[in-house]
């Protein structure tokens, strides 16, 4: 207890360090993830479920059902353009997964929904000189490539669905590449064409620096 | 008192005593880091909540004036302190510090006599603090990983986002008290023009000693980092206008 005409003692400065000592052991110790329970996340409105939204040639491109298309050709017997139904059409597949993002925010356990590349990609026929695919997005001039063997994930896939809704704007209407596997950056939202090529080739990211094959956790500097 | 009117004498204005309470140097501090706060608190929310991200849409360039505006935060605290009054922030600094008997009693909720700044200042003075240290910080780490990921540490983006809720609740209570709460808005007057009422710092600060009021001097350095720091961001802001459309 302090006396009542003692000048005080200098506990201030030693909160000060005790806050600031208490936040960079957060920095080191903390998780990736957001601060926030996922709990909490879906059900505050606006905070978008712990989903930073990211896109480098705004505005965000529309989504018209009427006139969209996925445009699949390049090294294929038979180049496709499908329709919106077109894609809904091809066999459904869903799972839950976590995204990673690659500056270091997280949302765990993401319904998807959408169709596998094996069941995307069966109708146009890839050749055998077929190695890669490349994703061109309707928002220029994003593009991404995953290899064959990487797109043949069991966890891969072009979704049209999120959480049981259909994709909204900010999350890529109507489809973009999931790879869990790989940090967000290789999921290319508004996706307007597939390109089957030889050989994977530097996405947008990946010609600012990133790595082409962005495992997480073993890739980007990560070992 | 109508008796000593003098004929041709106006009526004499209650002109209230004042005491000064904060110097041009620890005014234009408050000031520098509130208006940098506000801005990167708004481009902050703009780039983390989704639905202000599409409203507002332009990433790249809201990301730009976060990180100019942090830049010219910190640039423009440097400045005050080392061109302003750094006397008066030492006295300052000294008062949040030390904490007496009179701060326990207000922390536990009793009747206290509080000097020039009651318990719950000084805890938001050192909290506010803290924050900035540690904003900077994971910004900085933030900032530095896009270019190097050899920096990258698990928790950075998880602080940066706590700091921001327990900014979000400190400065909503700030204002409150500043703003609204009738027993403390008077201390408002001492933050934009340096003096409150002398009759209210007696009844709410009343171990608050005369002689640690000295008149205050050389507000001139810390008006000019002030002044400098506005132009810089009016530059930044034109530059930015004239070249992003």
């Amino acid at each position: 207890m302090l006396a009542d005409d003692a000048p005080g003692r200098p506990l201030g400065r030693r909160a000060f360090l005790g806050l600031v000592g208490l936040g960079l052991g957060a920095l080191v110790l903390g998780r990736g993830d957001s601060v926030l329970p996922a709990a909490v996340r879906s059900v505050v409105p606006g905070l978008g479920g712990g989903w930073r939204i990211y896109s480098v040639n705004p505005p965000m491109p529309t989504f018209d059902p009427a006139s969209w298309s996925l445009r699949i050709d390049g090294l294929v017997e038979r180049p496709q353009t499908l329709a919106y139904a077109d894609l809904l059409a091809l066999p459904r597949a869903e799972q839950t997964s976590d995204f990673h993002c690659v500056t270091g925010w997280s949302v765990s356990g993401v319904r998807w929904a959408g169709v596998r590349f094996g069941d995307l990609l069966a109708r146009a026929r890839p050749l055998p000189s077929a190695g890669a695919l490349v994703f061109v997005s309707a928002e220029i001039p994003y593009v991404e490539s995953l290899t064959m063997a990487q797109a043949d994930s069991p966890d891969a896939m072009v979704a049209y669905e999120m959480d049981g809704r259909p994709l909204s704007r900010e999350h890529g209407a109507p489809a973009r590449v999931v790879m869990p596997r790989m940090y967000g950056y290789k999921g290319t939202k508004w996706l307007a064409r597939i390109v089957v090529t030889e050989r994977a080739l530097d996405g947008y990211w990946e010609q600012r620096g990133y790595d082409r094959d962005a495992w997480i956790g073993h890739s980007n500097g990560l070992s | 008192m109508a008796t000593t009117a003098t004929p041709g004498s106006v009526t004499p204005t209650a002109s209230p005593e004042r005491r000064a309470r904060f110097s041009g140097t620890e005014r234009a501090l408050h000031w520098v880091h509130a208006s940098a706060f506000m801005a990167l608190l708004a481009t902050g929310l703009i780039l983390y909540v989704p639905s202000l991200s599409e409203a507002v849409g332009r990433r790249s360039t809201v990301k730009a004036v976060h990180l100019g505006v942090a830049a010219a935060w910190m640039t423009g605290l440097a400045l005050v302190a080392l061109l302003g009054d750094r006397g008066a922030l030492r006295r300052t600094l000294r008062d949040v510090d030390l904490f007496d008997a009179e701060d326990a009693r207000w922390l536990s909720g009793r009747r206290s006599r509080p000097g020039r700044f009651n318990a719950g200042q000084k805890l938001h003075a050192i909290v506010q603090g803290a924050l900035a240290v540690l904003f900077a910080l994971s910004g900085l780490l933030l900032w530095i990983v896009q270019r190097d990921t050899t920096f990258r540490l698990p928790g950075t983006i998880a602080l940066h986002d706590t700091l921001t809720f327990v900014l979000l609740g400190l400065l909503a209570g700030h204002l409150f008290l500043a703003l609204v709460w009738p027993w403390t808005r008077p201390a408002l007057r001492g933050i934009v023009l340096g003096g409150v009422d002398a009759r209210w710092a007696r009844e709410h600060h009343p171990r608050w000693p005369e002689e640690t009021a000295p008149p205050r001097r050389r507000p001139g350095p810390a008006a000019a980092a002030l002044a400098l720091l506005v132009l810089a961001a009016g530059a930044y802001a034109v530059a930015f206008v004239v070249g992003g459309h």
